[in-house]
């Protein structure tokens, strides 16, 4: 195991190295003057200009831009944005926002999914399994954008239940987003698990254990459970590196300065040091949970073995 | 010129979102609960911001977000009246001059920065230069271009614009400490409202504690101004200021606390003003503007605003180059009809160029900007022009110009019988180059809001030849010898009453050339909480923080 895991975090170097080039190359595609655009509808001063884009090496040819910013990374030096504020403390303040909402998201997502596809995949087409099915149908089929104002205006503006700006509450102030966040991927857990424990329970092994006189119970939880939940926790693993770069919408709209927002504004800005930096750093988070879930499957069935 | 913030950033999100949001317009009840509640008497209260664009360092300080948190740390040599006009109120006892060239800067006693160091005549020549010294990359720097010895602070560059070594001099030989209360400005042309300029956030002055570490500085700045920051402002957050207790200025703190909370979203701060964790506002979403009179009743702010929207004419292009077909263009459309539609009261009619929080600004200076089809289609046949082919109107993606500039396409078509193509799908990173290339083969939405209340301001940056891309703002490529002149001579008038008759002489010869249609003027629009009282908008647009009253 101790092997296989080496060999897994050696490949993400190269793939690391890919990434990054390739979003560098992609911001650098972009069409437009950032220096242009920094100064609106007034020009700033040419010999400004030339000072700002001779200190972003805006000037040089890609492949040279590149190698200097990797140099630089190298070094430690994440580099800095148009503002001079440095990349490095942009991620310092904004990570911990971005992964206290996924933490919740995830929460949300694995305990109220898997628990409502357990119970609805037990009892197929009774109460439960319809109603989950009618009600993962709507959350999945409504636009998240309409699901965080509504849920914004409902729950926060009229009863006033929930904060719904800002990081002032800690915790608190992350329910809300976390639980829109989570809604699309919460209902899907929760088909998934569904389906996979109806299979799982008119498998061989389970009649096998209803037959030795296992409890009911013990059936569900030791046996069906494990086995149902590894194509669930594949979903979970890599929905959570899609929440942590993909939560614009709700951290915008519930204004938490997240991750998400920064690599939006920062491609809107052309800023390509802030760009690649955040972006690598959670290609980085992808590989890392791939390979937490890849180990997990060893956990979970004790079929695989990796050795 | 600052560009608004708060409209472009949210562009992207917000176009999806209008749909969700007519929801949040007819929220209508609040409870009296507010921002966190000081103990002191003054109490506190929170202003929504969007994120500054720089370190909050006055020179580098060009947007509207940085703006407002650098107001309220900052008092300047001069004030404005809410009419634009010059009051003595800020850190200088005078500014006066023989020759409108040399200027003596004399200050008053008394004032101090948070730090409790002295704000003395070097403070504001020691700033001036180092915003002006091209090395240090200062986004207001032009500011200075007009001072004596800029030049020489300006880096050389080569012919692909890559810098080529250090600036000559690291002060401008213009500006000359006289003693501590007293420094002189001399000019490289002849001004006769520069004593106008320097209340501008750009002029302010700096303490010593800024040199040693401008960095640092850029997070916690120390100004002059009625409140001090006690903390780090954090970015995507924001940071709470307090009154300043040693502010010399007339208009000292009412609140003891402000929290500059940073948003992403408009609509998302109206939702936090609803649910009582918000005290002002200082813009409306779009959306929510329609039923804002009613809903919000006297919370519900508005006043005249700097922010000048125009359609420019590709000056260059043979197709408009005849000032004839320009004028049939402006005439051809009802800028009412499309306020009241699109933006519900939330832009007026433009009549002239210069907006009208500008003393010297006349209601009635142009007099081909309102609606009058018959004229217009006389004045296009006069000029022979080719109604077959689409005139193409241009405008920056994102930021919300859609459904204005399709009105005025509808208007042309209606009314001159020109059908129209639509142009906005560049950003503004690629639409500002464009249109220094000369690239717009139509009308072209720019706007404008004012660094200080002028009529000047309106003129010479916008459509002087001085001003010609890529050093300008002079997008219509607009170049009239008669024009420059009454604009040189009114900056070397002798009074200020004569600047401005000379001032509306060259605008009126602009309004006869026509390189650009007026479109709109707009109207700055605020929220309060009940929590808050005498909540004011001041020339630049921004809420004047020293002002608000929280009530007990």
């Amino acid at each position: 195991m101790g092997r296989y895991i080496a060999r897994r975090l050696l490949l993400t170097i190269p793939v690391l190295i890919g990434a990054s080039f390739l979003i560098f190359a992609m911001v650098y595609a972009l069409p437009g003057d950032p220096i242009r655009a920094l100064g609106g509808d007034r020009p700033l001063a040419p010999a400004v200009v030339a000072q700002l884009r001779d200190q972003f090496n805006l000037d040089d040819p890609l492949l040279i831009q590149y190698v200097k910013y990797v140099g630089d990374l190298l070094q430690g030096d994440f580099g800095t944005d148009f503002r001079g504020r440095e990349v490095l403390d942009t991620i310092e303040q904004r990570l911990p926002v971005t992964v206290k909402l996924t933490v919740v998201a995830i929460v949300f997502e694995a305990v109220i999914g898997i628990i409502a596809g357990v119970l609805a995949g037990i009892r197929r087409n009774g109460f439960l399994d319809n109603l989950v099915l009618v009600s993962s149908t709507i959350v999945v089929s409504v636009p998240i954008l309409v699901l965080a104002f509504v849920s914004q205006f409902v729950l926060g503006v009229k009863f006033g239940w929930f904060p719904i700006a800002g990081i002032n509450d800690g915790w608190y102030s992350f329910l809300l987003p976390g639980l829109v966040l989570a809604a699309g991927s919460l209902a899907y857990v929760a088909r998934l698990t569904r389906t996979s424990v109806a299979e799982n329970l008119r498998a061989d092994y389970v009649r096998t254990a209803r037959a030795k006189g296992l409890r009911n119970r013990d059936v569900v939880i030791r046996h069906t459970l494990r086995n149902s939940l590894i194509p669930v926790v594949t979903f979970i693993g890599a929905d959570i590196g899609t929440l942590m770069g993909g939560a614009i919408v709700t951290e915008t709209v519930f204004n938490l300065p997240g991750i998400g927002r920064a690599i939006f504004d920062s491609v809107q800005a052309q800023e390509g040091a802030v760009v690649v930096g955040i972006v690598t750093l959670m290609v980085f988070f992808f590989i890392f949970f791939n390979l937490v879930v890849d180990v997990l499957y060893a956990v979970l069935d004790p079929r695989i073995r990796y050795d | 010129m600052y560009v608004k913030l708060g409209k472009r950033s949210a562009a992207l999100i917000a176009t999806g979102l209008s749909g969700a949001l007519v929801l949040s317009a007819c929220g209508g009840s609040d409870d009296d609960s507010g921002s966190g509640g000081g103990s002191a008497d003054g109490g506190s209260f929170s202003i929504y911001i969007g994120e500054p664009e720089n370190p909050l360092v006055p020179s580098n300080t060009t947007e509207s977000e940085g703006h407002q948190v650098i107001s309220s740390l900052w008092t300047g040599l001069i004030e404005y009246a809410q009419d634009g006009a010059v009051e003595y109120t800020g850190v200088a006892e005078s500014i006066e001059s023989e020759d409108n060239t040399t200027w003596t800067v004399t200050l008053k006693d008394g004032w101090t920065f948070h730090d409790g160091t002295p704000v003395t005549a070097q403070s504001f020549v020691d700033a001036w230069n180092w915003g002006a010294y091209s090395p240090n990359a200062q986004g207001a720097s032009y500011f200075f271009s007009n001072i004596q010895g800029y030049e020489d602070l300006q880096a050389p560059t080569d012919d692909a614009g890559n810098v080529t070594g250090d600036p000559a001099a690291t002060e401008m030989s213009g500006l000359k400490v006289v003693d501590e209360q007293t420094f002189t400005v001399t000019l490289a042309s002849a001004f006769a409202q520069f004593p106008v300029t320097v209340g501008y956030s750009a002029f302010y002055p700096l303490p010593e504690a800024f040199f040693d570490d401008p960095e640092a500085f850029g997070t916690r700045p120390i100004g002059n101004g009625p409140f001090q920051a006690d903390e780090d402002f954090v970015p995507g957050q924001g940071f709470t200021v307090s009154k300043f207790d040693d502010y010399a200025g007339e208009q000292p703190a009412q609140a003891d606390t402000v929290d500059f909370r940073v948003y992403a979203d408009l609509n998302t701060g109206l939702n936090d003003v609803e649910a009582g964790n918000l005290d002002v506002l200082p813009d409306m979403p779009p959306d929510a503007l329609a039923s804002a009179e009613d809903t919000f009743g006297d919370r519900f702010i508005e006043a005249p605003s700097s922010g000048f929207q125009y359609l420019g004419f590709p000056t260059y292009d043979e197709r408009f180059a005849d000032k004839r077909v320009r004028q049939a263009l402006s005439m051809a459309i009802d800028r009412q009809s499309i306020a009241d539609a699109i933006f519900f009261g939330g832009r007026t009619p433009a009549t002239s160029v210069i907006a009208p929080v500008v003393d010297g600004q006349r209601d009635d200076a142009c007099q081909y900007c309102s609606l009058d089809v018959e004229r217009a289609n006389q004045l296009l046949d006069e000029a022979g022009f080719d109604r077959s082919q689409p005139i193409e109107l241009w405008f920056n993606a994102g930021a919300g110009h859609d459904a204005w500039v399709e009105a005025v396409g509808n208007q042309l078509r209606e009314n001159l019988g020109v059908e129209f193509a639509l142009r906005g799908d560049l950003d503004f990173a690629e639409y500002l180059p464009l249109g220094d290339e000369k690239g717009f083969t139509g009308p072209f939405r720019l706007g404008w809001s004012m660094d200080y209340p002028s009529p000047q301001n309106y003129l010479e940056p916008l459509f002087s030849t001085s001003a010609l891309p890529p050093a300008g703002s002079n997008s219509a490529f607009y170049s009239n010898p008669q024009f420059d002149q009454l604009v040189a001579q009114a900056n070397a008038a002798s009074s200020n009453e004569e600047a401005v008759k000379l001032y509306q002489q060259a605008e009126d010869l602009l309004l006869e050339d026509m390189p650009i249609i007026p479109m709109f003027f707009e109207v700055e629009q605020a929220l309060r909480s009940e929590n808050v009282s005498d909540v004011v908008i001041d020339v630049f647009g921004d809420i004047d923080v020293a002002r608000v009253v929280v009530n007990s």
